[in-house]
C-alpha cells in the first residue's frame, strides 16, 4: 500500500514540478500511439466496412484471422519487426530500427487487427440496417463503404480509442524495435519497465499514474469533441 | 488533425537524421551503475558524439552486434566476447574498466555465507543449505559469471532461474529473501533491497571485466564503424581513466580502469 | 407506352422454400400498379425481386427500359440515414454528384412539400413514424424517379399522414412516373390503381386493371379476399 501512495506522490512531484523528461517521454508516447492508431485507422476502417459490405469467397475466413490476429503477443510483433528492420533483415538498409517509425510499425501491426475487427462489427450492424436502401439507390461499392463509414463515426470512434488503448499501454514490442533508448525511443512504458527493473517502484508507479491519466484525458477529450458536434445521440 | 498527424508524421521521420551519432549495446549491470549518466554528455562535449545506448542483456547485445544493428558492444564476458570476434562479428576487444560482483543475500543468512572464505564456498554453503537461490537465467554477462562460478552442485527445486534482467532478479530475491549474484552497481543503485544485505565480496573470481567492442563494419552499410573507433579512443584516453576511476555511489567506488597497456 | 418489365418462371427461394413462384408478369411502364394479397402471400418479395434487391433463385427478370437511375423504393418499415432530415433528402442527389446548390434547392423544394422545413436540422431518427415515410418518400422521388416501388408505405400510419402519402403519389402519377405499390388497404388499392395484381400463396392469383377490384373479379378466391375473408 505504501508503494502505491509514494507513486501517487512520485507522480504528483513528476507533474507539478513539469519534469522536462517526463514530458518528454510523454509526448513521444502520444507521438508513437497517435500516429499508430491513425495508419490502424486508415487500414482498419475502410477494410471492416468493405468485409461488411462484400461478400466474396473465404470471407468468414479472413474475419477469423483477423479476429485471431488481435490476440497477437507484441512481444512476437517486434520480434518479428526487428528481424525485418534489423541491418542483416530486409528492410535493413531504410535505417529504421531503433527510431521511433520502427516502433510506430511495430504498433500498427498489433493494434489494426483490432482496429478492423470492431470496425467490421460497427459497420455490419449498419449496414444490416443500410442494406435495402443503399442498394435501391443503385449505390456503389465505394459510395456504400464510405456512407458506412460517415454515419458510423462515433463507432468507429469506439474502435480508435480501443486500438490506443492497447497501443499506449504496450511495452513488449516498443521496446525490442525502439530500444528504449535516452531522447529517442524512451517512451512512457518503457521507462516504466526501466525503473521497475531498479527497483525504484515509486517512480515506476508514478509514471504508470502519468500514463493513465494521459490515456484517460485523451478518451474524455476525443467523446466530449464527437459529443459537440451536433446535439446529441441518432 | 490532418495536420497535427502530417506533424507528427515529419517529426518522427526528422528523428533518424541525427548526425555524428552511434549506436552502443551495453549491459543492464552498466547502464545500472549510472555511469553512463556522467559519461555520455562528457563524450558529447569531448569529441561531440551522440551515444545512443541500448540497454540489454550480454547475450542480446552480442545479437544486435552481430545482426549489424548496433556499432559497438560493452560487454562483460569473456568467453562469448572471444567468441563474437572469432566469428568476425567484431573487429577487436578493448578491455575498458572492471568492477566486481557481489553475493546478495538476506540478513539472517541462513547459509552462513558470511563466513566463507572463497566465492565457490560461499555458493557451496547455499547449496548444501538448500537456501533458495535466484539466478538471471538470461544467458547474460552476470549470468554466465554466476554459472562459472558453481562447483559440482546438485541443484534442486531451490535453485530458481529466472530468465530475467538484473532489476528483476533483485525484485523477486527481495520479495522472497532469496540469495543471489548482482554486480555491485546494480545492487548499490537498487531501491528495492529489503531485508537483502551484501554477505560476500572480495573474490578475485568476482572480478567482473568491461570490454568494448567495435562491430565489424562489413556486417552491414550502415554501420558507423568511425564512430566507434572515436568512442573507443575516448575511452582509453586520461578523461575517461579519470572519470571511471573516481565514480561513486554511496561513497563507494565502483570501477577500476584497466591500464591501456593490458588493450590486445 | 410499353412494357416496363418482365417477369419469366420466377422463383425464390430462401433455405429451401419456396417464397414466391413461378411467377410470369408483365408490368406496364404506366398507370400504377396495386399489388394485393393477404399477408405473406409474397406481396414483398415480388416487389424486391422486381426491383433488383433479392436475388432470384431461378427465372429471369428483365427491365424493358433503362432506369437504373430512375427507380427508387419506399420499404414498409422506412430506413433513415443518421443524418439530417435535409441530408437525408441530400443523399440520393449527391450520389449522383449533383453540385451542391442544385442540391439545396431541391431539397428545400421538397422539405416544404412533406412539411418538415422546420425539422430540416433534426437527426432523422428523432422523426415520428409518419414524418419518417414521408421523409422516406420525398428521398425516393427527389431525384424524379420514372419507376417508383412502395412496400406498402401507409401501413401502421394514421389516416391524416396517409391521405397526405396519397395526395404526393397520385401528383407524381399524374406527373408521368409509374408507381408498382403493395398495399393491405383495399380502400387505397381501389383509390390509385390503374392495373392490380392479386398474390395467393407465392403467386399471381390473378391480374388485371383496377376494375378487377370493383366487382369484374374473376377468381373466388380474389372476390372472397376483396369481402374481407380469410383466403389461404
Amino acid at each position: 500500500m505504501n508503494d502505491i501512495l509514494d507513486g501517487l506522490i512520485a507522480a504528483f512531484w513528476l507533474v507539478v514540478s513539469l519534469d522536462p523528461e517526463l514530458i518528454q517521454i510523454s509526448l513521444r508516447s502520444l507521438q508513437v500511439t497517435i500516429t499508430a492508431v491513425a495508419i490502424g485507422c486508415l487500414i482498419g476502417v475502410p477494410f471492416g466496412a468493405y468485409l461488411a459490405v462484400q461478400r466474396f469467397r473465404h470471407r468468414r475466413l479472413v474475419i477469423s484471422i483477423i479476429n485471431a490476429l488481435m490476440g497477437l503477443p507484441p512481444v512476437v510483433v517486434g520480434l518479428m519487426v526487428y528481424i525485418l528492420l534489423s541491418r542483416s533483415g530486409p528492410f535493413g538498409v531504410l535505417g529504421l530500427l531503433f527510431t521511433p517509425t520502427a516502433m510506430i510499425i511495430a504498433q500498427v501491426i498489433i493494434v489494426t487487427p483490432l482496429i478492423t475487427s470492431i470496425a467490421h462489427q460497427a459497420m455490419r450492424e449498419l449496414w444490416a440496417e443500410y442494406h435495402d436502401l443503399l442498394i435501391s439507390l443503385n449505390t456503389t461499392k465505394w459510395q456504400r463503404i464510405k456512407t458506412l463509414i460517415w454515419d458510423g463515426r462515433r463507432n468507429l470512434l469506439t474502435a480508435g480509442l480501443a486500438g490506443f488503448g492497447r497501443a499506449i499501454g504496450e511495452v513488449g514490442a516498443i521496446m525490442i524495435v525502439g530500444g528504449n533508448i535516452d531522447q529517442v525511443t524512451r517512451v512512457l512504458t518503457t521507462a516504466i519497465a526501466l525503473e521497475t527493473g531498479k527497483g525504484d517502484f515509486a517512480l515506476a508507479l508514478g509514471l504508470g499514474f502519468v500514463l493513465i491519466a494521459l490515456s484517460m484525458i485523451v478518451n474524455i477529450t476525443i467523446h466530449s469533441l464527437s459529443r459537440t458536434e451536433r446535439d446529441g445521440r441518432w | 488533425m490532418m495536420r497535427l498527424i502530417f506533424t507528427m508524421m515529419i517529426s518522427v521521420w526528422g528523428t533518424f537524421a541525427v548526425a555524428d551519432s552511434m549506436r552502443l549495446a551495453v549491459t543492464t549491470s552498466f547502464d545500472n551503475s549510472g555511469l553512463a549518466d556522467v559519461l555520455l554528455p562528457q563524450i558529447k562535449a569531448d569529441i561531440g558524439l551522440d551515444v545512443q545506448l541500448l540497454v540489454v542483456g550480454t547475450g542480446q547485445a552480442l545479437r544486435l552486434g552481430a545482426a549489424g544493428d548496433v556499432d559497438a558492444v560493452l560487454v562483460h564476458s569473456r568467453a562469448a566476447e572471444d567468441a563474437f570476434i572469432a566469428d568476425g562479428h567484431g573487429t577487436h576487444r578493448t578491455e575498458i574498466m572492471y568492477n566486481d560482483f557481489v553475493i546478495i543475500g538476506p540478513q539472517s543468512d541462513p547459509a552462513n555465507v558470511r563466513s566463507t572464505a572463497s566465492a565457490a564456498a560461499a555458493l557451496s554453503a547455499i547449496a548444501q543449505s538448500q537456501a533458495v537461490f535466484v539466478s538471471r537465467g538470461d544467458d547474460s554477462g552476470t549470468h554466465k559469471a554466476e554459472i562459472a562460478l558453481w562447483d559440482d552442485v546438485a541443484f534442486g527445486p531451490w535453485y530458481r532461474a529466472l530468465g530475467a534482467g538484473m532489476g528483476a532478479t533483485l525484485n523477486t530475491a527481495s520479495a522472497m529473501n532469496a540469495y543471489t549474484l548482482s554486480d555491485r552497481a546494480s545492487w548499490l543503485n537498487f531501491a528495492n533491497k529489503g531485508d537483502l544485505q551484501i554477505l560476500f565480496s572480495g573474490d578475485p573470481k568476482l572480478f567482473n571485466q568491461y570490454s568494448l567492442i567495435p562491430v565489424n563494419p562489413a556486417k552491414g552499410s550502415g554501420i558507423n564503424h568511425t564512430q566507434a573507433l572515436a568512442l573507443e579512443g575516448w575511452f582509453l584516453g586520461k578523461t575517461a581513466q579519470q572519470m571511471i576511476n573516481t565514480y561513486k555511489i554511496m561513497d563507494q567506488p565502483l570501477f577500476v580502469y584497466n591500464d591501456n597497456s593490458s588493450t590486445q | 407506352m410499353g412494357d416496363l418489365l418482365r417477369l419469366r418462371d420466377v422463383v425464390v427461394q430462401k433455405r429451401g422454400r419456396r417464397v414466391i413462384g413461378p411467377i410470369d408478369l408483365t408490368l406496364l411502364d404506366h398507370g400504377p400498379t396495386m399489388v394485393i394479397g393477404p399477408n405473406g402471400s409474397g406481396k414483398t418479395s415480388l416487389l424486391r425481386v422486381a426491383y433488383g434487391i433479392e436475388r432470384l433463385t431461378s427465372g429471369t427478370v428483365d427491365w424493358m427500359q433503362d432506369t437504373p437511375m430512375g427507380r427508387a423504393f419506399v420499404f414498409q418499415s422506412p430506413t433513415v440515414l443518421r443524418r439530417s432530415v435535409a441530408d437525408n433528402l441530400a443523399y440520393p442527389l449527391q450520389i449522383l454528384g449533383w453540385d451542391k446548390a442544385a442540391i439545396n434547392d431541391a431539397v428545400d423544394d421538397w422539405l416544404v412539400k412533406i412539411g418538415l422545413e422546420k425539422q430540416a436540422k433534426t437527426p432523422a431518427t428523432r422523426l415520428s413514424g409518419g414524418e419518417r415515410q414521408k421523409l422516406a418518400i420525398a428521398r425516393a422521388l427527389i431525384r424524379a424517379p420514372q419507376v417508383l416501388f412502395l412496400d406498402e408505405p401507409c401501413a401502421n400510419l394514421d389516416g391524416h399522414t396517409t391521405r397526405e402519402i396519397e395526395a404526393i403519389l397520385t401528383a407524381t402519377a399524374q406527373a408521368g412516373t409509374k408507381l408498382v405499390m403493395a398495399t393491405h388497404g383495399m380502400g387505397q388499392a381501389r383509390r390509385l390503381a390503374t392495373h392490380t395484381v392479386f398474390m395467393l400463396d407465392g403467386q399471381v392469383h390473378e391480374s388485371g386493371g383496377a376494375d378487377m377490384l370493383n366487382g369484374a373479379a374473376q377468381t373466388p378466391q380474389l372476390t372472397a379476399f376483396l369481402q374481407g375473408d380469410i383466403v389461404t
